[in-house]
């Protein structure tokens, strides 16, 4: 792999920039690995990074029907935090935290991580209860939080309305200084170039149309390009989860619902932190381009039609105008929906399953994006030791029947 | 923008009066009691989640506030009937062209005498 550093961008002026080498392989799939992927998204890519850099596989195949990052990788709104209520979920999403923080270096690539802070508000005398409780459980796990009040509020973001006089005004937020976003597309690239350069192969549009079982144990796949054998096989396939589960012959507490985001046109800096609210329900950054990025709520309905509806593009920007009467007359330039497989708790499922040798990494529901780095390293243990990571253990799928749930439903500041 | 039937008002309404409840024909355990953890976990938490027509309930929440089901495809997001609780489905996955009127129409009959026989039962 040709290491990227400032003098080799130098260096590569002096040929016009036309001898960059591609960033990965496209290879011919071959007849067995050790380990398959299914899902070329960031979480897949990771784990097969972390596979190849951890654990020494290096036989591994990532088999993505499209494109690599093309799915929810691409389609959210970019924000990292991990100021989670419950031990297990913080734990899990502050492991991620910690990877985010050295992950530019790690992969050789700039995946842009910003740490501007992350902003929860709170508009009724509940939510500075639960923003209360939150940031004090945060606390008691190492995670950085702080309650702030309608004064330091405004301090940090002076366009915002926190005025007495709005419809629902700010009684304060939670705040997370170590919080921010990256570059969504970034970071599937760069973990798909790192894992290429450790012999990972990376098999696009290769769809996955059933799993090769015998005697309750999985050893391959087939595909749309032909059959490849191996023992141990990770899904990391977001919203086709549940598709994926039907063909091993078992169902999961998954439902898939359209998540949607739109970016306005580029303005000059405006915002220069992540605000999200729960309340008036919509969130609102600002990208290095310009363009304000917004996320909506999902669509109640199940979908797999990557688009969202039109009501809930109208409730996302009128509570953005709520927040922001500045941005009213600005322009929307895009709108897209991702997939996004909701669990019935709003937390993962990392887990073994009823056949062996399948493992699921799914569930993720609105937020994965966060947990990209924690969720691959997390899975890749899994993988490579044929048993959960301490911190995926809490998320075995066995919890929906033991009844030891990670409720998160609107705990963990997540504006769905 | 869905524009849904409405079976108890009788009129096709925007999508907004409406809220989406789920998966439809879901049977609460008869003798909950007598589930296992297995049972009642399948019961609580597992739903169909198919890539194609689904069969789910909703409610006409600003309108007549009556729940009823809508079979919908979840690729191409089109409506293919809304029909009473207690009634069955002309579209199904096994039968996305529909199934003779005349065939759901005896089946509703029969659900809807054992619907009376349970709720007799009940009294009872």
């Amino acid at each position: 792999m040709q290491r990227y550093s400032g003098f080799g961008l130098a260096k590569h002026t002096l040929s016009h920039h036309e001898n960059w080498e591609r960033q990965w392989r496209n290879p011919t799939p071959k007849k067995q690995y050790d380990v398959i992927i299914v899902g070329g998204g960031g979480h897949g890519l990771a784990t097969a990074y972390y596979l190849a850099k951890e654990h020494g596989i290096t036989n591994v195949a990532v088999v993505e029907k499209g494109w690599l990052g093309g799915g929810n990788t691409a389609r959210n709104t970019t924000i990292v935090r991990s100021n989670y209520l419950w031990d297990e979920s913080a734990a899990l999403y502050e492991h991620a935290m910690k990877l985010w923080e050295g992950l530019s270096q790690d992969l050789n690539y700039n995946v842009m991580f910003s740490q501007r802070g992350v902003m929860n508000l709170g508009h009724t005398l509940q939510d500075m209860r639960d923003i209360q409780r939150r940031v004090n459980a945060n606390r008691l796990n190492g995670i950085d939080g702080e309650v702030l009040t309608p004064e330091q509020i405004q301090e940090i973001v002076p366009i915002m309305d926190c005025s007495k006089n709005a419809r629902y005004p700010i009684l304060g937020a939670s705040w997370q200084p170590r919080a921010g976003v990256a570059r969504h597309d970034a970071v599937a690239w760069g973990y798909a170039r790192a894992a290429d350069a450790l012999g990972v192969d990376l098999l696009q549009n290769t769809e996955v149309t059933g799993f090769k079982i015998r005697d309750g144990r999985v050893y391959g796949v087939h595909t749309n390009r032909g059959d490849i054998e191996a023992k141990t096989v990770g899904c990391v396939a977001a919203g086709n989860s549940g598709v994926l589960a039907g063909m091993a012959g078992f169902r999961l507490p998954l439902e898939s619902h359209p998540l949607q985001a739109l970016v306005s046109e580029p303005l000059k800096p405006i915002l220069d932190t992540v605000v999200m609210s729960n309340h008036v329900h919509g969130y609102i950054s600002q990208t290095d381009k310009g363009d304000l990025v917004i996320g909506a709520g999902i669509d109640g309905y199940n979908g797999y039609g990557q688009r969202g509806s039109y009501p809930t593009v109208e409730h996302t920007l009128q509570a953005i105008v709520e927040m922001f009467p500045i941005f009213s007359r600005v322009r929307m330039n895009r709108q897209w929906g991702g997939i996004v497989d909701t669990c019935p708790d709003a937390c993962p499922i990392l887990s073994a399953t009823p056949v062996k040798g399948l493992f699921f990494n799914c569930g993720w529901g609105t937020g994965g994006f966060k947990a990209t780095p924690g969720s691959g390293h997390v899975f890749a243990w899994t993988l490579a030791k044929n048993q959960a990571h301490p911190l995926a253990a809490p998320f075995s799928i066995d919890r929906f029947h033991t009844g030891a749930l990670v409720d998160e439903h609107g705990a963990a500041g997540v504006a769905h | 923008m869905f524009l849904i039937y409405c079976p108890y008002c009788e009129e096709h309404r925007e999508e907004e009066e409406f809220h989406p409840k789920g998966q439809a024909h879901i049977a609460r355990p008869a003798d909950p009691e007598a589930c296992s953890d297995k049972e009642w976990g399948d019961y609580l938490f597992f739903r169909d989640n198919p890539r194609g027509i689904h069969h789910e309930l909703w409610v006409h929440a600003v309108g007549c506030r009556k729940f009823f089901n809508v079979t919908r495809n979840t690729v191409s997001y089109e409506i293919l009937e809304s029909y009473r609780v207690g009634e069955q489905p002309r579209f199904t996955a096994e039968h996305p062209e529909g199934r003779p009127v005349e065939t759901v129409a005896a089946e509703n009959v029969t659900a809807k005498a054992e619907v009376v026989e349970r709720q007799e039962g009940v009294k009872a």
